[in-house]
């Protein structure tokens, strides 16, 4: 075992301002669907709006910081042992057989999170942004404007964003658990408060992707 | 540890940002600030007409007087006279219907139906002398109210039953003497009083009016900027700005709440984005009819009963009629949530003479508009219902008439027959009656204007962003978020939900159970 620094400050900052975001747009933005009722709807509705654009400024970093430090290729789905890990978690976790993934620095997710995350950010976070901004700016369709502009109404777009925002829950409800089943129940929480995780020491076997560019965030 | 801290410093800041920038402040600035300071100063007479020596006299005859105000106020009796309260008619393009004269003469309502043949009572709202029938002379000068909407005595009354000439008992010279611009009594006198009583007819316009109350006129109240109906309703040339689409069909000619308020009112943009849907009365006039009742349901088929071979009222606990011999059976209401329509300012009349179909409700004004069209808002409005008579051998609305000025002439108010009423009051209109009459149900919309409130009373969002039972639960057929959702959505949605929660929890439990039994052994 060798402690590994594994997360850097801004991923750390970042997951946890995501993190914080999503909640807060969760709550505030199912008060607005009309499910729950906390802040007072005015309320929710100014919040969800500042929230949303907190969130794109974080994602506009997030995006410079994955491409200026190459982390982006972490997120390349692979079919890789993608089985093997879908069956760990169905059998083996519970015969405390070892992880089928080496968990390393330069390869820090499995194939399944590799597929799960490059989902979300490929796809769901945009139909949230692209469909959020829509709902945000909509101007209902007026006379002597570019009517092929028009969207005939909220529907489409509302329901879009229903859709993406059930799916973020739901992938919260599976992340929130998911964390436990680290090397030790709590390792990967620690990891990402801390930076450091203990991992197996030993050569990065070479089927594990590493990461080509040398970090730029320097410790 | 520094990480840690790092961390921790920069999710603070993220948070406190927010938290601070969420806390907007809530100053209403400068324009509204300027409104009100405008109306601060009131308007003071420039001439003094007690000094007149034109006015300094008997008048016997309130023709007399017209001249009078003729003599200096030169012209402005013909401006008048091309107005619509002098000439009750306009010439209005009605979708399908074309370009039309319309007005009191060939518009019907669903109150006291409409003014053929009952001239004689009907008319005293007339700002003219003397249009007790159809051959008024609209062309004499003389004959031109100046009084009843320029009299600032607050003595000038109009006679009951007297065509539009004054009381006899009101002091002529007295009036003449202290004319000036028009206060709210002066067109309150009739605009309040509307078929036949206060409120009957509008719901928002009434004799609480007056002297309102900030609650129940933020515009009017004395304590607020103390305007009167032609702060907003101005003139220009004895032309009215404003006008109500119980006689108007067209999209013009409108006092408009932003003509003063602009179009970007509020310091909220969300609350600004709504004006292009809804307009500001929607939310700015959460219930009307605030101090009195007004007119709901009129049911003219139950009218006629008499007690002794006499007429007879009936009153609720309020004071309230809910029935007369001569009119019917009424439904009243107060403090009411209007009614939503959408509108897009133009509207169709039920004109004299147009067949009906006697399976459904006539609309006698219907206000166009609907979520697709550009140009319609979601408006406020009082719906007044009706049963009323109609010809069920030609299949149209019939004009009774009901106002009785000699024995024998048909009125309905004093002989109670409406065979009689049905024959005199189509003589008047210049249609054929069939010699049967039925009762048909009418609807007669009327938009909600006034009474604005103060803006702490102003609709609240979840009164319409709502699952249940909101405020516009009626108009349906596009979404507004917080009321509608596709179903198929939620009930995945939460199904999956469900799932992943469920999976956790079970697959934590088998974990923990084999850990368990794995130390055990």
């Amino acid at each position: 075992m060798k402690k590994e620094y594994v997360y850097r400050a801004f991923e750390r900052f970042w997951h946890w301002t995501q993190a914080a975001l999503i909640i807060f747009l969760g709550v505030t933005g199912f008060e607005i669907h009309g499910s729950i009722r906390f802040f007072g709807f005015d309320q929710a509705v100014r919040y969800h709006n500042f929230a949303a654009i907190s969130f794109l400024v974080l994602i506009v970093f997030a995006i410079f910081w994955h491409f200026t430090t190459g982390e982006w290729r972490q997120y390349v789905p692979t079919w890789e042992n993608l089985r093997a890990q879908a069956e760990y978690y169905v059998f083996g976790i519970f015969r405390n057989v070892p992880h089928p993934t080496r968990k390393t620095s330069l390869s820090k997710l499995n194939p399944l999170q590799k597929l799960v995350y490059a989902g979300l950010k490929v796809l769901v976070i945009p139909i949230m942004v692209v469909s959020g901004l829509l709902y945000m700016f909509y101007r209902y369709p007026q006379r002597y404007e570019v009517l092929s502009l028009n969207v005939g109404g909220l529907e489409i777009i509302a329901v879009l964003h229903t859709i993406g925002a059930f799916l973020l829950a739901s992938f919260f409800i599976a992340h929130l658990y998911l964390v436990t089943t680290g090397r030790t129940v709590t390792s990967n929480l620690k990891a990402m408060v801390t930076g450091y995780e203990e991992l197996e020491a030993g050569p990065v076997e070479k089927k594990a992707q590493p990461v080509l560019h040398e970090p730029v965030l320097s410790e | 540890m520094k990480r840690i801290f790092f961390s921790l410093l920069a999710l603070g800041i993220v948070f406190g940002l927010i938290t601070t920038a969420l806390h907007k402040n809530s100053s209403e600035g400068t324009p509204l600030a300027r409104l009100k300071e405008g109306h601060k100063t009131k308007a003071k007479p420039s001439v003094e007409h007690s000094l007149f020596p034109q006015l300094k006299k008997t008048f016997t005859r309130p023709q007399e007087v017209t001249a009078a105000c003729i003599s200096c106020h030169n012209g402005r009796a013909a401006e008048v006279m091309h107005s619509t309260h002098w000439n009750w008619e306009r010439t209005e393009y009605i979708e399908g219907k074309g370009i039309r004269p319309i007005g009191k003469r060939n518009v019907l309502n669903n109150f006291c139906i409409g003014i053929s043949g009952n001239e004689q009572s009907c008319n005293r709202c007339h700002i003219g002398y003397g249009y007790a029938d159809a051959t008024f002379d609209f062309n004499d000068s003389l004959n031109v109210d100046c009084l009843v909407c320029h009299d600032n005595s607050g003595t000038y009354v109009k006679q009951t039953g007297g065509a539009g000439l004054p009381d006899p008992s009101v002091d002529l010279s007295k009036v003449a003497q202290n004319v000036g611009r028009p206060a709210r009594t002066n067109c309150g006198a009739c605009h309040f009083f509307g078929g036949g009583g206060n409120n009957v007819k509008h719901g928002d316009l009434e004799e609480a009016e007056f002297e309102p109350s900030r609650d129940v006129d933020v515009h009017m109240a004395s304590e607020g900027p103390d305007m009167v109906c032609v702060d907003c309703h101005t003139a220009e040339k004895h032309q009215m700005l404003g006008k109500m689409y119980s006689v108007s069909s067209m999209n013009r000619n409108r006092v408009e709440c932003e003509s003063c308020h602009s179009t970007m009112p509020h310091s909220d943009d969300v609350l600004n984005k709504h004006m292009l849907k809804v307009a500001c009365q929607t939310c700015h006039i959460p219930i009307y009819a605030k101090v009195n009742p007004t007119k709901l349901h009129w049911d003219w088929s139950t009218a006629g009963k008499l007690r002794d071979g006499k007429p007879f009222e009936e009153k609720d606990s309020s004071g309230t009629d809910v029935y007369m011999s001569i009119k019917g059976s009424f439904i009243w209401g107060k403090k009411l949530k209007p009614e939503y329509i959408w509108f897009n300012g133009s509207a169709s009349h039920y004109l004299i003479g147009d067949t009906l179909d006697p399976s459904r409700p006539v609309k006698m004004n219907e206000l166009f508009g609907s979520y697709d069209d550009p140009d319609a808002k979601i408006y406020p409005v009082k719906i007044h219902r009706a049963d009323q008579i109609y010809d069920t051998g030609y299949g149209y609305l019939i004009q009774p008439k009901t106002v009785s000025t000699r024995p024998g002439d048909g009125g309905y108010w004093s002989e109670f027959n409406w065979q009689r009423a049905a024959e005199e009051g189509m003589k008047q209109v210049h249609l054929p009656y069939s010699g049967h009459f039925g009762f048909v149900e009418t609807e007669m919309y009327w938009p909600v204007n006034h009474m604005v409130s103060p803006k702490e009373q102003a609709v609240g969002c979840t009164e319409c962003h709502t699952r249940n039972n909101g405020r516009l639960a009626s108009l349906t057929g596009f979404y507004i978020p917080g009321r509608n959702y596709s179903s198929w959505v939620e009930y995945l949605g939460w199904g999956i939900l469900a799932l992943t929660l469920a999976a956790a929890v079970l697959h934590g439990t088998i974990r923990i159970l084999i850990s368990r039994n794995r130390k055990e052994i």
